[in-house]
């Protein structure tokens, strides 16, 4: 520390700065004059303003900086720069690299949400983001499916032309009423779950944040069309079953993300990809195809990225895939107790696939909601095969999974 | 009487922030073998007594605190002392400032005119700044009137809206001069209070001190002793002590010295607001 009584005599200033005032801007140009001192040099200041050197003089208090008053003509003083902003620096913590080449295995709890390759001061306080491992959260594949994830949104304004016109018959009308009510209890467990691991996860895995927050996006804008598809004929939604939300709240209560995405995303909206091309084939309006496969789209990404992380998670941790099977297993006892089976949805299901009452229309429903359901179990025991299940192990965990679809 | 084994030091609350600060320094001085706990008081004058009742060993205190102090030791043969400062308590002045197309060129011609000060018990935006004038022959309430901002009454001026108030009142022409320190000077224009441009500096006070860690004649010697040598150790490269100092104000930790009060001391007796054994004289101050 200096003492800020004394005063200055000589002269041969080497550096010199004028400021009109201390604004911000005299702030800021005086900040960088002193950055670039050579070391243990002063800063000599001159400037006309009469409150320069008492507003100089409490400026330099405040930042540990010495503040000499000069004698010398046209001469205000001089700043003998104090350590301390520097050291404020020194120990900062580093943070990975931009790229995501540059993700780190474990985040720090005091990198908290600095931008992943920042300098942290060391006094920055320590977020508990519960997961914090590339191990936990990491895909490779993340960078790739956000980038493809922002180019494919759709507005549902847009992309849906919902002045088309639709007369159904009435109880044809309900069937898709029905199926859309499901369809929205869904979407919202499909919303929430991802949801709930995006609040827990370290931002420094930035790709992978990215990518579920657009992934809840894109369950938002389904919530949106489906609720709309319901309201189009001026309905309200219809029914809404126990079976069908305890197998939901299943989900909502899986408190591992590995074992939430392996249910939600690689079996739930894997069958639900199943479902909705169904309807996107089969249903008897253009606007409920329409939204169907549009959501079918959204609903492959959530699939590849459930995929892409789990493989990624069992590469290293093989254990991993035990947890996942016992997982099947343990949902599929918890569910023995309920029908798990929406009957409204099914029949639902059938009716619309069906397009009419007429016998023969209803067995070739019939038929189309059999092959569905085979497409589903198919579909299921390939995307565990891929992850490195036995075929037979596959094959029975497939059938376990939810009557409920999701 | 409080343990001996503990220090006990007292701190006024002028806001929220000092329960952060004084738990913070408490861990601090706890881990590295002080036992330490604070006492907060909501004025200076409590805090002050305090040190005479045996309540507390130390006070965290404000110039005129320890001003009144050190009068009410002299008068009861329990002379106080000092230990530390923050480097951002010394050398401070405070400036007089009028508009700046007004027709005040000199301190003189502040006669007849309206000054707005900050609390009563402000040091730097009242004591200071009128003995300064007083010193160069003006007298308040008798050649200029005074324009009383008080906030917060009991907190010596810690709360900064007793000078914002007055430089408020300056540049709505409800004053002719404000005062207060220089860097809420600063402050004030660079945040619009005070547009740039439109004050003008009158006058500057010479240089004085502000807090320090007074203590009692009968604190435990060891005791304080530690906690001095914790205080000028602090580092500022201490991650876990940074965010305290800085919410405190300093970057360092200095070693006592008493010779920047003696202004604030001979004002208090030219305004009458203790006497020479530290009771309040101030007749219209409310805590």
């Amino acid at each position: 520390m200096c003492s800020g009584s004394t005063t200055l005599r000589a002269t041969l200033p080497v550096s010199t700065i004028t400021i009109e005032r201390l604004d911000a801007a005299g702030a800021l140009l005086l900040k960088r004059a002193l950055r670039n001192l050579p070391p243990g040099e002063s800063l000599m200041v001159t400037g006309d303003s009469p409150e320069l050197a008492a507003h100089l003089a409490a400026w330099c208090r405040a930042r540990g900086h010495c503040w000499q008053t000069s004698e010398v003509p046209h001469l205000l003083g001089s700043i003998h720069p104090g350590s301390l902003d520097q050291r404020r620096w020194q120990g900062a913590l580093t943070t990975g690299a931009l790229a995501s080449g540059g993700v780190a295995d474990r985040a720090e709890p005091r990198w908290g949400l600095a931008a992943r390759g920042a300098h942290v001061e060391a006094s920055a306080p320590a977020f508990h983001f519960p997961l914090s491992d590339k191990v936990m959260i990491w895909a490779n594949e993340a960078p790739k499916l956000y980038a493809q994830a922002v180019a494919a949104q759709w507005n549902p304004d847009e992309a849906i032309d919902w002045t088309q016109p639709i007369e159904l018959p009435e109880d044809i009308e309900a069937a898709v009423v029905q199926v859309m009510t499901y369809l929205i209890e869904n979407e919202n467990a499909a919303l929430l779950v991802p949801a709930r691991f995006l609040a827990q996860m370290h931002p420094h895995f930035r790709e992978v944040m990215q990518l579920l927050a657009i992934q809840v996006a894109d369950e938002a804008r389904h919530i949106e069309v489906f609720t709309r598809r319901i309201a189009l004929k001026g309905h309200q939604p219809a029914l809404s079953t126990a079976g069908g939300q305890a197998s939901l709240k299943t989900l909502l209560d899986t408190p591992d993300f590995a074992i939430a995405l392996f249910l939600l995303s690689v079996l739930g909206e894997g069958t639900f990809v199943n479902l909705l091309n169904f309807l996107s084939a089969h249903a008897p309006d253009p606007i409920t195809r329409q939204v169907a496969r549009l959501a079918a789209q959204d609903e492959a990404r959530h699939v590849a990225f459930g995929m892409a992380h789990l493989q990624y998670q069992l590469a290293q941790d093989p254990a991993l895939r035990d947890r996942l099977a016992n997982a099947i297993e343990q949902r599929f006892e918890s569910l023995a107790t309920t029908d798990g089976l929406n009957e409204e949805v099914m029949d639902a299901l059938l009716l619309l696939a069906a397009g009419s009452w007429l016998p023969a229309a209803l067995l070739a429903g019939q038929e189309k909601v059999m092959a569905l359901q085979q497409d589903m179990t198919a579909g299921r025991r390939l995307r565990l095969v891929k992850l490195g299940f036995p075929e037979a192990q596959a094959a029975r965990l497939a059938d376990l999974h939810t009557r409920n679809f999701m | 009487m409080t343990d001996r084994n503990m220090l006990v030091m007292g701190a006024v609350a002028y806001a929220p922030k000092v329960v952060t600060i004084w738990e913070g320094f408490r861990q601090f001085f706890e881990a590295n073998g002080l036992p330490f706990d604070f006492v907060l008081y909501s004025n200076y004058e409590r805090q002050v007594e305090a040190l005479f009742d045996g309540s507390i060993h130390v006070a965290w205190n404000s110039p005129l605190a320890w001003l009144r102090a050190e009068r009410m030791g002299k008068a009861v043969g329990k002379p106080v002392s000092t230990i530390a400062m923050r480097d951002s308590d010394r050398d401070l002045t405070s400036l007089i400032v009028v508009r700046a197309d007004a027709d005040i060129r000199q301190i003189a011609d502040l006669s007849g005119r309206t000054v707005a000060v900050g609390a009563v018990d402000s040091p730097q935006a009242t004591l200071l700044p009128l003995y300064c004038l007083h010193r160069q022959g003006i007298k308040a309430g008798e050649d200029f009137a005074i324009q009383r901002h008080d906030q917060l009454g009991g907190k010596h001026g810690d709360h900064i809206g007793g000078e914002r108030e007055a430089a408020r009142a300056l540049l709505a022409g409800k004053a002719d001069a404000a005062c207060m320190i220089a860097g809420n000077h600063l402050l004030f224009t660079n945040e619009g209070t005070l547009p740039a441009g439109s004050t003008r500096i009158l006058a500057e006070t010479p240089r004085y001190d502000h807090c320090n860690f007074t203590v009692a004649a009968d604190a435990p010697p060891s005791l304080v002793a530690r906690m001095r040598e914790l205080l000028l150790g602090m580092s500022w490269e201490d991650p876990a002590l940074r965010p305290l100092l800085e919410l405190e104000g300093l970057r360092q930790w200095m070693p006592e010295r008493v010779e920047g009060y003696r202004d604030l001391d001979a004002a208090v007796d030219v305004f009458g607001f203790y006497d020479p054994s530290g009771n309040i004289t101030c007749v219209d101050y409310h805590y």
